[in-house]
């Protein structure tokens, strides 16, 4: 069941703690394994900031993400730096209200920081409306642990914006 | 009994301390050690300890040294800038037998380099880098769980031999987050008492002498300067430094194979790995993709003193390869120490070697 997830977009955007809900959704409440990795540096303030989590039944030996199967793209700048190599078996998850390319593999759009903003008024949600709709489309880790994984993550006194956020996500992948 | 977390390499190192009994932390953050003195200064108030950024490292490793000598355990974390600068200090913390714990997260040098990269280029620093004849301990950990367990290891080790340990980590093990069993309790040592006031630097034949704490009892001298077993100066007698100086390097050096801590697999193998720190992952991940090969593999989890037994696990060995992220700092080490032909796998820059890459290299040699 092993999976390597690559997610990018622009500084800001909460890419890093994106991958930090997925490995914590794996490794804390499904009880299965995951390691995190980023890309520190100048690119954490702006320009295409990349994170990537490996996710897996039996214990990871490599840290670093070789051939992401999946791929969450919130900018375009993001999508050509990071997005563009996928591999043909690949999914690709793409905030289409930001990212203007198209992949010729397997990918699905999700306005997310255009839902964000006309639901919540918020954009700062979006990262959690795509995990949302990266967990209803790819089952990467359970809805349930994801929904505790967020919980621990997000500031205080915003817990219901990020479920509301989470549970748009899953509508907007479909479900 | 444990606890499941999903833990940053460095906070797990800043956990290991905080476990093994550490309430002080002076020092001045440098990517990529930040998180570990971020995570001190939340807890250590909390724990009835003290955290204070220093103006420097070199305050900062000095602050650690006076923290020492007043009874706690004390540790600092930085990287390669950080660490030249503290070489001066960390002499006088071997010359003084200070245990105390310094980390180092190695990112690409020299100089500033590569803040925000990995690399193992400072492995021959730690152990010559500051002058005269020392020989300290150095830890290398190469997963979250190490960063925890080496760490509280350390500590002991420090009071154990009453030498500065170095816990020579990389930006890839101290950054990453992975999954991690924290036990419940750690097991601790204990400083040695003094037996006679006033000799406190008399050592007995483990060649380590109790440890005094400050304020507590009696007037200890304590000073860089080559000193008798009062701990007073005696600079021109020749025995006297000979004596001292002697004893230092052999408290550890004489048991350098007790200290060493080393993981093996495969020893019937012709083909061995030896490795340390994130390149150990790229070994044992394609030891994993090619188990028909049955490649050995040398994992140190001790670089310094180097305990050169762990070679001998392998009687079969016809070569030794040896992945770094440097120039091939320690592979020389080995050399040192045997007549089999040691190939240095290096590897600058900030990538990890691929295990694809190092399996091209292995089957020139199968």
């Amino acid at each position: 069941m092993r999976h390597e997830l690559r997610l990018s977009g622009f500084g800001g955007q909460g890419i890093m703690l994106s991958a930090v809900i997925i490995g914590r959704a794996a490794v804390m409440y499904d009880k299965i394994f995951a390691v995190q990795t980023q890309v520190y540096g100048p690119e954490a303030r702006g320009g295409a900031s990349m994170s990537a989590v490996i996710i897996d039944s039996i214990p990871i030996l490599y840290p670093k993400v070789r051939e992401p199967d999946i791929f969450v793209i919130m900018s375009e700048e993001g999508f050509l730096k990071y997005g563009k190599g996928a591999k043909e078996n690949s999914m690709m998850l793409i905030d289409s209200s930001l990212v203007y390319s198209r992949p010729g593999t397997p990918h699905v759009l999700i306005p997310a920081t255009t839902e964000a903003r006309r639901v919540f008024k918020r954009d700062i949600v979006a990262n959690i409306v795509m995990l949302g709709a990266l967990v209803k489309v790819t089952k990467i880790v359970t809805p349930d642990a994801l929904e505790k994984a967020i919980l621990d993550s997000v500031p205080k006194g915003t817990e219901e914006l990020n479920l509301s956020a989470m549970k748009l996500g899953f509508t907007l992948a479909g479900g | 009994m444990s606890r499941v977390e999903f833990w940053q390499g460095n906070t797990a190192c800043a956990e290991g301390a905080l476990a093994a009994g550490c309430r002080f932390f002076g020092g001045y953050p440098i990517t990529p050690s930040t998180e570990i003195a971020e995570h001190m200064a939340r807890s250590l108030p909390k724990a009835g300890g003290v955290f204070v950024q220093m103006e420097d490292e070199i305050g900062g490793i000095a602050s650690v040294i006076g923290a020492s000598w007043a009874g706690k355990r004390a540790m600092t974390a930085t990287s390669g800038p950080g660490f030249s600068l503290m070489m001066e200090n960390i002499g006088f913390a071997l010359m003084t037998e200070t245990p105390c714990v310094i980390v180092n997260i190695q990112r690409g040098g020299p100089s500033t380099g590569q803040p925000t990269m990995a690399g193992q280029g400072d492995m021959l620093q730690c152990r010559y880098g500051s002058h005269g004849d020392i020989s300290p301990i150095a830890l290398v950990p190469a997963s979250v769980e190490e960063m925890y367990s080496l760490t509280v290891h350390a500590f002991n080790l420090a009071d154990i031999y009453r030498v500065p340990v170095f816990i020579m980590a990389d930006e890839i093990i101290g950054h990453m987050r992975e999954r991690i069993e924290v036990p419940d309790k750690v097991q601790l040592s204990e400083r040695k008492p003094v037996i006679d006031p006033t000799h406190p630097f008399r050592a007995g034949c483990d060649l380590i002498p109790g440890f005094p704490t400050f304020g507590k009892g009696y007037a200890v001298h304590v000073t860089g300067l080559t000193h008798d077993d009062r701990g007073y100066p005696c600079t021109t007698n020749p025995e006297m430094h000979e004596k001292l100086v002697t004893r230092l390097f052999n408290k550890v050096e004489s048991v350098r194979d007790e200290i060493s801590l080393f993981e093996t697999i495969n020893t019937d193998s012709k083909v061995v790995f030896i490795s340390y720190g994130a390149p150990a992952r790229a070994v044992e991940q394609m030891l994993h993709d090619h188990p028909e090969a049955q490649i050995g593999h040398l994992r140190l989890k001790t670089v310094w003193p180097f305990g050169e037994r762990c070679l001998s696990q392998f009687p079969n060995a016809e070569v030794f390869l040896f992945p770094e992220l440097n120039l091939g700092q320690i592979s020389r080490e080995i050399e040192r120490h045997t007549r089999i032909p040691v190939i240095s796998i290096p590897k600058i820059g900030g990538n990890l070697h691929l295990p694809q890459e190092l399996w091209e290299i292995t089957e020139r040699y199968l």
